[in-house]
């Protein structure tokens, strides 16, 4: 594909403004703005990746999951802010999540340490993982604050915070990972994944496509589970002083 | 009161205040030990605050609160909650069955609960032993309430305090409700700390009264004080629970 049949891809942009425009939905203009974004976002990552590639530095490579992972905590922590320190939780998940992914890819020779490979894997590691987070703190924000008189309840018995919370985390963890498990129980049924229809329109052997995006799939049902875990159990102590009271105002923005 | 009394629980210049509003201020007094002392006042007196406050689910904001002489911080938070059991009005329950819930102090340590000394409790707060597997969603208020009581003697507190516990209770459950807490409080020299709506109540179970006004403690003496008060907002607030 050139620039000039990429232009043409433009009608697809024109069909659904011009439908707005008709039916006034007044969509025009988000999806003018959305347009533009993803032209030049991914222009620029395209760019960015080709010299990252043709550089062949590992400190570049660093550089740039470092960037992914600055960009996945400022979007996420949007979603935690009632819980202290949420940012220094985030970026640790992200971390252990990207070394123990990377460290058996790259340690079991599954995948080589090639840029190539390195960096959209991570993408999409640290991808999966900021979207559990968000969901994961979605979830759980809202079970600690409809459940506060169940969490009262067994702190008054003589409960620990562990165990006056512990339905909350679980069930939190529980929900925030279910999608994630589900979905990959439908795959290829009736949509093929992203990754693997380009791989395959750009002319992989299709089984060889379907064995990558097993690997993919699996990475990412390991993300899910260990953002989730993670992100839970250094958060929920921060609900908690050390007089194992609960800090109402945290969860109350 | 009698100053020779041992104080079970001893409050000093106590002030609470939680999003910027003020619900106790300065309140000081004490709950002699083995006594019944009930606690009445209008709707958003404080009262359930000072529970919570002495059960240690809340911090003071200022002030210091002295459970058998030792200021609560020394206790470590699960003891202090272990020896000052609290039964809030709103009978939380956990999911589950009325056995569950019942044994869930014991669990929390670790432990079970065994059957008969489950039906034993049951018997106690006048819960039928056939419900002891019941989902606690078909239960009324009452008997919440019921299970709520008998869930918090299972830490066998040295103090207990009661929240309105027999606020939703018929007159025939209340009197069995009257009757336990002063069994317990007979046998086993129990503290009670009651709050309550129902002046009468007040008056023939309580060894002494608070009365509790705006986040103040207005009066304290002997309960039979409630049938001549003579602090006017007393006075006041005696007259409209009677009208
Ligand atoms: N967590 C809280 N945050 C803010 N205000 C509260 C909180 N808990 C109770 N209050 C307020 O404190 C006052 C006293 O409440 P409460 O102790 O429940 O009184 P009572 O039990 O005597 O009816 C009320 O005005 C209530 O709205
Ligand atoms: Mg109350």
């Amino acid at each position: 594909m050139n620039y000039l049949t990429l232009s043409l891809a433009l009608i697809f942009v024109i069909i659904p403004l011009l439908l707005s425009k008709v039916l006034r939905l007044e969509l025009e203009k988000d999806t003018i703005i959305a347009a533009i974004r993803s032209i030049i976002q991914l222009l620029a990552v395209g760019y960015l990746l080709q010299y990252v590639f043709d550089a062949e530095n590992m400190l570049y490579i660093l550089l740039m999951i470092v960037l992914m992972i600055a960009a996945a905590t400022q979007n996420a922590r949007r979603k935690g802010r009632s819980i202290q320190g949420i940012t220094w939780k985030l970026i640790l998940t992200f971390v252990v999540v990207e070394v123990l992914t990377q460290g058996i890819l790259l340690g079991l020779s599954i995948t080589p340490p090639t840029p190539q490979y390195i960096i959209p894997i991570s993408g999409m590691i640290i991808g999966n993982s900021m979207v559990l987070s968000i969901l994961f703190l979605n979830r759980f924000t809202a079970e600690v604050e409809d459940h506060e008189d169940e969490t009262e309840l067994i702190l008054s018995l003589g409960g620990t915070p562990k165990q006056a919370i512990h339905r909350q985390l679980i069930t939190s963890i529980k929900a925030s990972t279910i999608p994630t498990i589900e979905s990959q129980k439908t795959i290829g049924l009736v949509q093929l994944p992203g990754m693997m229809s380009g791989q395959i329109i750009a002319g992989a052997d299709p089984v060889q496509a379907v064995q990558f995006q097993l690997l993919i799939l699996f990475l990412i049902l390991t993300t899910a589970v260990v953002t989730s875990i993670l992100l839970g159990y250094m958060s929920y102590p921060t609900l908690f002083n050390e007089r194992m009271q609960l800090v109402k105002s945290r969860m109350r923005e | 009161m009698p100053v020779t009394e041992t104080e079970a629980v001893r409050l000093e210049n106590v002030s609470y205040s939680a999003d910027g509003q003020q619900i106790l201020k300065q309140v000081t007094g004490s709950f002699p030990e083995g006594r019944i002392t009930t606690l009445v006042g209008p709707s958003g007196a404080g009262k359930t605050s000072l529970f919570r406050l002495i059960n240690g689910l809340r911090a003071t904001t200022s002030g210091n609160i002295y459970v058998q002489e030792k200021p609560i911080e020394v206790y470590n938070p699960v003891e202090l909650r272990r020896k000052v059991g609290v039964a809030l009005q709103s009978a939380t329950m956990i999911n589950g069955s009325v056995f569950e819930n019942l044994s869930l102090p014991l669990k929390l340590q670790g432990k079970e609960l065994a059957q008969d000394e489950a039906l034993d409790l049951l018997d106690l707060v006048g819960l039928k032993r056939d419900s002891i597997q019941q989902n606690i969603k078909d239960l009324s208020g009452g008997q919440r309430q019921k299970l709520s009581i008998a869930r918090t003697l299972v830490n066998r507190p040295d103090v207990l305090l009661l929240d309105e516990i027999t606020a939703s209770l018929d007159r025939v459950s209340q009197q069995d409700i009257e009757e336990l807490i002063i069994r317990i409080n007979q046998n086993y020299g129990t503290t009670i700390v009651w709050i309550t709506h129902n002046l009468q109540q007040a008056i023939s179970l309580g060894d002494y009264t608070w009365v509790m006004i705006e986040g103040e403690v207005v009066e304290t003496g002997d309960s039979s004080l409630l049938n001549n008060p003579s602090n006017e907002q007393v006075k006041r607030f005696v007259k409209g629970e009677n009208a």
